[in-house]
């Protein structure tokens, strides 16, 4: 769906349904661009300083489009436990960029996302729908390594 | 509803319905606050104003607790000393501690607490912020790493101003002020009124200071540097000066100007009294031959660019009068250069304003002459002062001296224009005149006057004509009003905005931390110059009739709309 038809849809909503206008648009169109959070904001009379700011308050909602890899990093409770911020370390680094961003060439995007229900396997990484399993920093390395070589 | 509760051990009489900030503050009782702003909706959201309930040891925030009958609280037990004074560690454990380059230091809220509940070394350790600064705005500077998050600026911003250029972004930690997208703030819808500085208890709001490039211009001595000052300074600088506050220091910041080298002293309620004179006209026009109405006066930069981005179907509706200062800065540069064999170049022309949106508005590529910029640099009032104590001048020490002429003789109409409500009853006056061919009986127009956010009155200008004008500050109660015509209000014929709530008197750029009493002072000061001085119209004023003659024809004329006119375009409020 575009973003005016999720609007037109929305036709009557009231301020409150900012964040389920923000997360169909997200939905769609894979990210809030600059241009949405504009519309949005004139749709609901909402300044656009509260909508990037109730926006920012989430981790789901991202204001860039995803990359090609798209990598989501499990940050729920058995993750951590089991050194999943190492884990996002190393790739933000690797990648240069921090989670919620993509990289320049539109190869890489990073999310951080609550436990994804895999709890045995964790740590736990997703890219693009495909999951890597008890991810140690050297087999992170490895991934993207040959997810870059793949398109060079 | 009147009980008493006991603080401290003590009875004290507290107001149903009030909170419990009230009543302490009403009975003498100090709770140091940072989040809290009067007449505004508490948050609660900073606890640096926690007091003790006696019986429980319960902490509560004074600030949004409703008093209740029979409450028993301390507001210096152990605890609450305790717990404010690990507040304010917090606040300063991720601090930049660079009090000695702060613009703000001996005038912080933060500073003080940390004076006050006696820290003296550092406890908590925290990451220091790095938030950049941003240094995009024409006007004003943000450094988020000195912020503190009490939210004052967000909400000035929303509830005064309506603009909502920042807000509270991301969350925990990595909470900052920012702009939408989190750019600088020249990409946001930011009208540069200064409300934001005034409200911030730390140094992270600062205007974009110009003191470098002025001491540089006076150092230099092939420029002839001018100046001029608003109406609104002359009352507003003496208790930054160790003087009584409020009281009118004119002649000896004339004197002033002068020791620090400034080659002419110029007033900007002249061209204050100039602007009268084209708007009143234009106001006549339009009310004679049908032109846009209500017309809407236009010397407050803040406002006009509030106009051009959230109600441009208004811009028909503004004066196409420069401000006062656009005025003085067109005339330096061309009549004044002119009779005194000068070069526009060669001219830097300084003005010293009460306003941190005069910076903005000194740099709108509509005020330049063949790309020469009118105005050169822009000095808020607290940077004025910094040059008087610059320059070591003993203001107590200092005989009055007069502005240079022309363009230094004003009325005292021209010096309302520091009031809200000021411009308006100047401008009636001159319209009247022209009208009638004499002057009003009563000058005066009691009800537009005072700080109320909206002001209205029906004026008899002839005997046929009755129009109804309006005087709002405060650009939410500019809004309201806005709202109100565009559903069909149709009995105001003149508009006066003004964006800081009560006028230029507590513009932006004035002093921090002046206290009502202060204001009051200031407006005081100013009505007292219009009842005691003998010329109090425009029209009247000796160089007014004089630069018409000599130079600009008639109001209105070509030569005025060349150089004492403009336009405005519809913006966005959010740059991409
Ligand atoms: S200067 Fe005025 S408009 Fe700009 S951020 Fe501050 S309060 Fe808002
Ligand atoms: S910038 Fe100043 S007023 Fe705004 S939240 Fe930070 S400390 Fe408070
Ligand atoms: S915590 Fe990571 S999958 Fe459940
Ligand atoms: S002043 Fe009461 S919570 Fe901030």
């Amino acid at each position: 769906m575009q973003i005016e038809e999720i609007l037109i849809a929305h036709k009557d909503s009231e301020k409150d349904s900012l964040i389920p206008i923000l997360q169909e648009i997200q939905e769609s169109e894979g990210f809030l661009s600059k241009e949405a959070v504009i519309r949005v904001g004139k749709h609901l009379d909402i300044p656009t300083s509260r909508i990037f700011g109730v926006a920012t308050f989430y981790n789901q909602f991202r204001f860039e489009p995803t990359g090609k890899y798209h990598i989501q990093i499990c940050r729920g409770t058995a993750c951590h436990v089991l050194g999943s911020s190492t884990v996002l370390d190393v790739i933000e680094k690797q990648l240069k960029i921090k989670a919620g961003k993509t990289t320049r060439d539109g190869l890489f995007s990073i999310e951080v996302v609550a436990c994804i229900g895999a709890c045995g396997l964790a740590p736990v990484i997703c890219i693009n729908g495909e999951f890597h399993a008890k991810v140690t920093p050297e087999k992170i390395k490895q991934i993207v390594e040959t997810l870059k070589n793949q398109n060079s | 509803m009147n009980f008493t509760i006991e603080v401290n051990n003590q009875k004290i009489e507290a107001v149903k319905g009030e909170t419990l900030l009230d009543t302490l503050t009403a009975n003498g009782i100090k709770v140091p606050t940072l989040c809290h702003m009067k007449g505004m909706i508490p948050t609660g959201a900073c606890r640096i104003c926690v007091v003790e309930q006696k019986l429980t040891g319960k902490l509560i925030t004074a600030c949004s607790y409703p008093v209740e009958e029979g409450m028993q609280i301390l507001t210096n037990s152990p605890k609450v000393t305790e717990s404010r004074k690990t507040i304010v560690e917090l606040l300063l454990s991720n601090h930049p501690d660079d009090c000695l380059y702060c613009s703000r230091n001996k005038n912080c809220e933060l500073q003080d607490l940390a004076e006050t509940y006696h820290v003296r070394e550092r406890r908590i350790r925290g990451k220091k912020n790095t938030h950049h600064l941003d240094l995009s705005s024409a006007s004003i500077v943000r450094d988020p790493a000195k912020c503190i998050l009490c939210a004052r600026c967000v909400r000035v911003c929303d509830e005064i101003m309506n603009v909502n250029a920042i807000d509270i972004l991301y969350r925990g930690s990595k909470s900052e002020i920012g702009t939408t997208f989190n750019k600088g703030l020249n990409t946001s819808s930011c009208v540069n009124c200064g409300q934001c500085i005034m409200v911030c208890p730390t140094g992270a709001l600062t205007e974009k200071d110009h003191f470098p490039e002025i001491l540089e211009a006076l150092a230099h001595t092939n420029k002839t540097v001018v100046v001029q000052y608003a109406p609104s300074i002359t009352v507003s600088i003496a208790e930054e000066l160790g003087l009584k506050a409020g009281e009118d220091l004119n002649g000896i910041m004339n004197a002033a100007l002068r020791k620090i080298g400034f080659d002419y002293v110029f007033d900007t309620s002249f061209t204050a009294d100039l602007t009268i004179m084209e708007e009143s006209a234009e106001l006549i026009h339009r009310i004679v031959n049908g032109g846009t109405l209500p017309m809407i006066t236009s010397c407050c930069p803040g406002w006009v660019k509030y106009a051009e981005e959230f109600a441009p179907e208004f811009i028909p509706n503004l004066s196409s009068c420069k401000s006062p200062q656009q005025m003085m800065g067109a005339l330096v540069k061309s009549h004044f250069a002119e009779i005194s064999n000068l070069k526009p170049e060669d001219i830097y022309s300084v003005s010293i304003m009460p306003c941190t949106a005069k910076k903005f508005e000194g740099q709108r590529k509509e005020m330049t002459q063949k790309g020469i910029s009118d105005i050169d640099a822009v000095l808020t009032t607290r940077e004025f002062v910094k040059l008087i104590q610059l320059f070591g001048i003993d203001m107590n020490n200092i005989e009055p001296q007069l502005a240079d002429s022309p363009l230094g003789i004003r009325s005292s109409a021209g010096k309302l224009f520091a009031n809200s409500g000021g411009v308006m009853e100047a401008a009636i006056r001159t319209a009247y005149f022209k009208l009638n061919g004499k002057e009003m009986v009563n000058f005066k127009i009691p009800p537009l006057r005072g700080t109320k956010g909206c002001k209205t009155a029906k004026i008899q200008i002839t005997e046929k004509l009755e129009i109804g004008v309006a005087v709002v500050s405060g650009l939410s109660n500019a809004e309201e009003l806005l709202k109100e015509i565009k559903n069909g209000r149709k009995d105001i014929h003149f508009i006066e905005v003004m964006a800081c709530p009560g006028g230029c008197i507590s513009g932006g750029g004035q002093p921090i931390n002046s206290n009502e009493e202060a204001l009051k002072e200031r407006i005081k000061s100013i009505y007292k110059i219009d009842e005691k001085e003998p010329i109090k119209v425009s029209h009247k004023n000796p160089e007014i009739i004089d630069i018409y003659k000599d130079f600009l024809g008639e109001p209105l004329s070509h030569k005025s709309h060349d150089l004492l006119h403009t336009s405005y375009a519809k913006r966005d409020d959010v740059i991409l």
